[in-house]
């Protein structure tokens, strides 16, 4: 994966992107369980009022996560 | 009769617990899995005229591998069929509007070869989103019995039961394939085991380390299998549960007529909008934490001093019944207040929990953490921290049993660490009657009373000593693993009252139970304590006091309170008391103080009455006179009144920090597996309770 790969910590409000794959091993297993799928859509909608934590849509459900976890999952 | 045990999994936030009330009504218990600190629900349902079975209900998960201490039992419970608890059916529950990720459990347990139901809960919504499944389909597709239920209505209740009373074919489908280099290792563990499938020995591979039940030779013969074949628990963990989703987006894609539209949630996202807003957010939040705060304290008052009132006049009830006689004492003055001491906190645990089942049922609380999160891992814990810490205000015991959602470990411990400094409702008489006495009633500006401000100081000040205590931590305690925060936030839904009911029942229950008997156990021994001293001086109470009143010194009148005062300051109480007045002179109290702080080790609570007694006050009911009683208390050193401010506030001080409760203690060890974090805590909220004490003596006298 390049550098510049984008990821869901950096998406916008109201954003969509499709969902490449994850920079993490350790948490990689958890985010899939959870519907992080690659090759799905994944929506931000809002964040925390201190920007972290952020809330997106993926798989049709709303899970809300740290800019932390974002930042591993690599994005479209 | 036959009799069955049925098991409820699924993710969180499907509904199962909706479903467990419906099935089972009061008939539960909770209770502790052996050897874990998990919370069990159990239950009975009568399924037809000639089935019982017991239902239990499983913390949710979204898969088999677990994370938190709440989701290690569930796989273990599956993978262990010798396991009290192992189901001869499994209910999975499904959350119709996402049956994706509420399928993939489905999916292992299919592996597993568990006769299981599939139970498409959450029906209403479902129709809201306009979604539509071609259910026969499903089941065919499946292998397994499908049910459509509303948990809420108890629609398809009677149905779910008809299945499950009557036989149910362990579904034929096979799901996940295991990668072929791992095959002969699954092979030998599955002969080793005697195991009846090839996914449960997978398990038995992947999760060596957290199954308990497991014995350390059996944990070798594992390991040395995964070394050979060069596996460690994780691998193809990923590719596992890719394969899953694939297989049930194939089978979604078959049976889903019309898939859900986002527009049933725009009401839930308008909310969120409200509740999660930068400025409303907070201030929503903190209303409602007023709100819970000003009910436990003014609608818990008249159903506290009902039960009050009710033991102490049972006990002098029992006391003018039964003859005179160390036993009968015992049980008058030992028991029957020691479970009145206990039973008094009812109404506030009733009512915290109340509200936090509301706010949970509403889907508020994972906003709270939502909104709370990034604050909170400032102070070393996480956006979970939140409701144990909130709820430590009522009664630290089950405060500490919720943090058990909270899955990194550093996390979870510093918020069991910090949650017994914040005020619980044991400290609130003892803060009462140091409040009344020692802050005048005035009014500051006509409007604010200063005797409630002051009040609501020292629970700030608990609440600082928690966070800043949670920072230290925070650079103390080493992480083991990685701190994360991957949630489901839910649609708001109106709560449904009935679960509300019942968590408090259950809740109160698990109170009265935990912290009762270590409660009871120690006022017992404490009573002993108090009421037995070395025989002289005991046996000369009588003509003491006699003597005293003969030359005109005291009151005849006050004869049995003056009693009753003696032998508490010659008991080995005392003797204890007067023997640590060296230690706590510094803080500005005497040795009746001293006996006070002995008494109340166990429990805060005992202070006043024990404060009662010491002062020959003789009615513990009344307020005003241990007031005045204690108001025109001497210091003999001084000349001037023993309970200066100084001595007052320190006092405060002290039990605003210390760990006066051995109940909690108890459950620390519990849930820390261990001494080591309840003896640091103790030691280090009696340091902080003394140090504090004594640079607040120091500074006001």
């Amino acid at each position: 994966m390049a550098d510049h790969a984008k990821s869901v910590a950096q998406m916008s409000p109201g954003e969509t992107a499709v969902i490449a794959g994850f920079i993490s091993q350790e948490l990689s297993n958890k985010l899939l369980e959870m519907g992080f799928l690659p090759g799905s859509v994944v929506k931000y909608n809002f964040r925390a009022p201190f920007g972290d934590p952020i809330c997106v849509t993926v798989s049709g459900y709303d899970i809300t996560l740290r800019l932390e976890e974002a930042a591993t999952i690599s994005i479209l | 009769m036959k009799r069955l045990k049925v098991a409820l999994a699924g993710k969180p936030n499907s509904g199962k617990s909706s479903l467990f009330n419906q099935l089972t009504g009061l008939n539960q218990k909770t209770g502790n899995f052996p050897g874990v600190t998990v919370d069990k629900k159990t239950g009975t349902s009568r399924l037809d005229e000639n089935t019982l079975a017991e239902i239990i209900d499983l913390p949710g998960i979204y898969s088999l591998y677990p994370r938190s201490l709440d989701e290690k039992i569930v796989a273990e419970i599956f993978s262990d069929r010798r396991n009290n608890y192992f189901p001869n059916k499994v209910v999975l529950v499904a959350d119709t509007t996402n049956l994706q990720s509420s399928l993939l459990l489905l999916t292992q347990l299919i592996d597993l070869r568990l006769p299981t139901v599939l139970v498409l809960n959450m029906l209403d919504l479902a129709a809201k989103s306009g979604q539509s499944i071609d259910v026969i389909k499903l089941s065919q597709h499946l292998d397994l019995p499908v049910v459509l239920v509303n948990a809420r209505t108890g629609q398809g209740i009677q149905e779910l039961k008809k299945v499950l009373a009557a036989d149910i074919p362990v579904s034929k489908q096979k799901i996940y394939s295991l990668d072929k280099e791992i095959i002969p290792a699954v092979d030998a563990t599955k002969l080793h085991f005697q195991l009846q499938s090839n996914y449960e020995a997978y398990q038995y591979l992947q999760q060596v380390e957290n199954l308990s039940f497991l014995k350390n030779e059996d944990k070798a013969f594992i390991s040395s299998l995964a070394q050979q074949y060069e596996f460690f628990p994780g691998k193809y963990q990923g590719a596992e549960t890719i394969i899953r989703y694939q297989y049930i987006q194939d089978l979604l894609s078959k049976v889903v007529l019309i898939t859900a539209g986002t527009e049933w949630k725009r009401f839930s996202y308008r909310i969120d909008k409200v509740l999660t807003h930068k400025v409303w957010g907070y201030l929503i939040f903190f209303l409602i934490l007023f709100l819970i705060f000003q009910s436990i304290f003014a609608w818990a008052q008249a159903p506290m001093d009902f039960i009050d009132s009710t033991f102490a006049n049972l006990s002098n009830l029992l006391s003018d019944v039964f003859p005179e006689g160390p036993f009968f004492d015992l049980i008058t003055q030992g028991i029957i207040p020691g479970i009145g001491g206990i039973l008094i906190f009812v109404p506030q645990i009733a009512i915290l929990f109340a509200f936090i089942a509301v706010l949970e049922e509403t889907g508020y609380m994972s906003r709270v953490v939502f909104l709370m999160d990034k604050i909170m891992r400032k102070f070393g814990m996480s956006g979970k921290s939140v409701v144990p810490l909130i709820s430590g205000w009522a009664c630290a015991i089950p405060a500490i049993m919720a943090t058990r959602t909270i899955e990194n470990w550093k996390d979870r411990l510093i918020t069991i660490f910090v949650t017994p400094l914040m005020s619980c409702s044991a400290r609130l008489p003892v803060y009462a009657i140091l409040v009344a006495l020692i802050i005048p009633e005035d009014k500051l500006f006509g409007f604010f009373n200063f005797q409630g401000i002051a009040l609501m100081g020292l629970y700030l000040l608990g609440f600082l000593a928690a966070i800043t205590s949670a920072m230290v931590m925070k650079w103390i305690v080493k992480a083991n693993e990685r701190s994360y925060l991957i949630m489901e936030l839910p649609t708001y839904r109106m709560p449904k009252w009935s679960n509300v009911g019942l968590t408090i029942v259950s809740k109160t229950r698990t109170f009265v139970f935990e912290a009762g008997k270590i409660i009871l156990a120690v006022s017992i021994v404490l009573w002993v304590l108090a009421s037995y001293g070395p025989a002289e001086q005991m046996n000369k109470a009588e003509s003491v006091i006699d003597a005293q009143i003969k030359n005109n010194k005291v009151a005849a009148n006050q004869r049995e309170s003056l009693l009753m005062a003696y032998r508490l300051e010659h008991s080995y109480a005392g003797i204890i008391g007067k023997s640590i007045e060296p230690i706590i002179a510094p803080l500005g109290y005497d040795w009746k103080i001293g006996i006070a702080l002995i008494t109340s080790f166990a429990a805060r609570e005992v202070f006043v009455g024990t404060m009662a007694t010491i002062y020959s006050v003789g009615n513990t009911e009344d307020q005003t006179t241990i007031k005045s009683r204690l108001r025109a208390e001497i210091n003999p050193d001084t000349g001037g009144p023993r309970f200066t401010t100084a001595t007052g506030l320190s006092l405060l001080v002290f039990y605003t920090f210390a760990m006066q409760c051995m109940s909690t203690l108890a459950i620390v060890k519990r849930e820390t597996n261990g001494w080591k974090w309840p003896t640091i805590q103790l030691v280090y909220m009696t340091a902080l309770a003394y140090i504090s004490a004594l640079i607040v003596y120091q500074f006001f006298s």
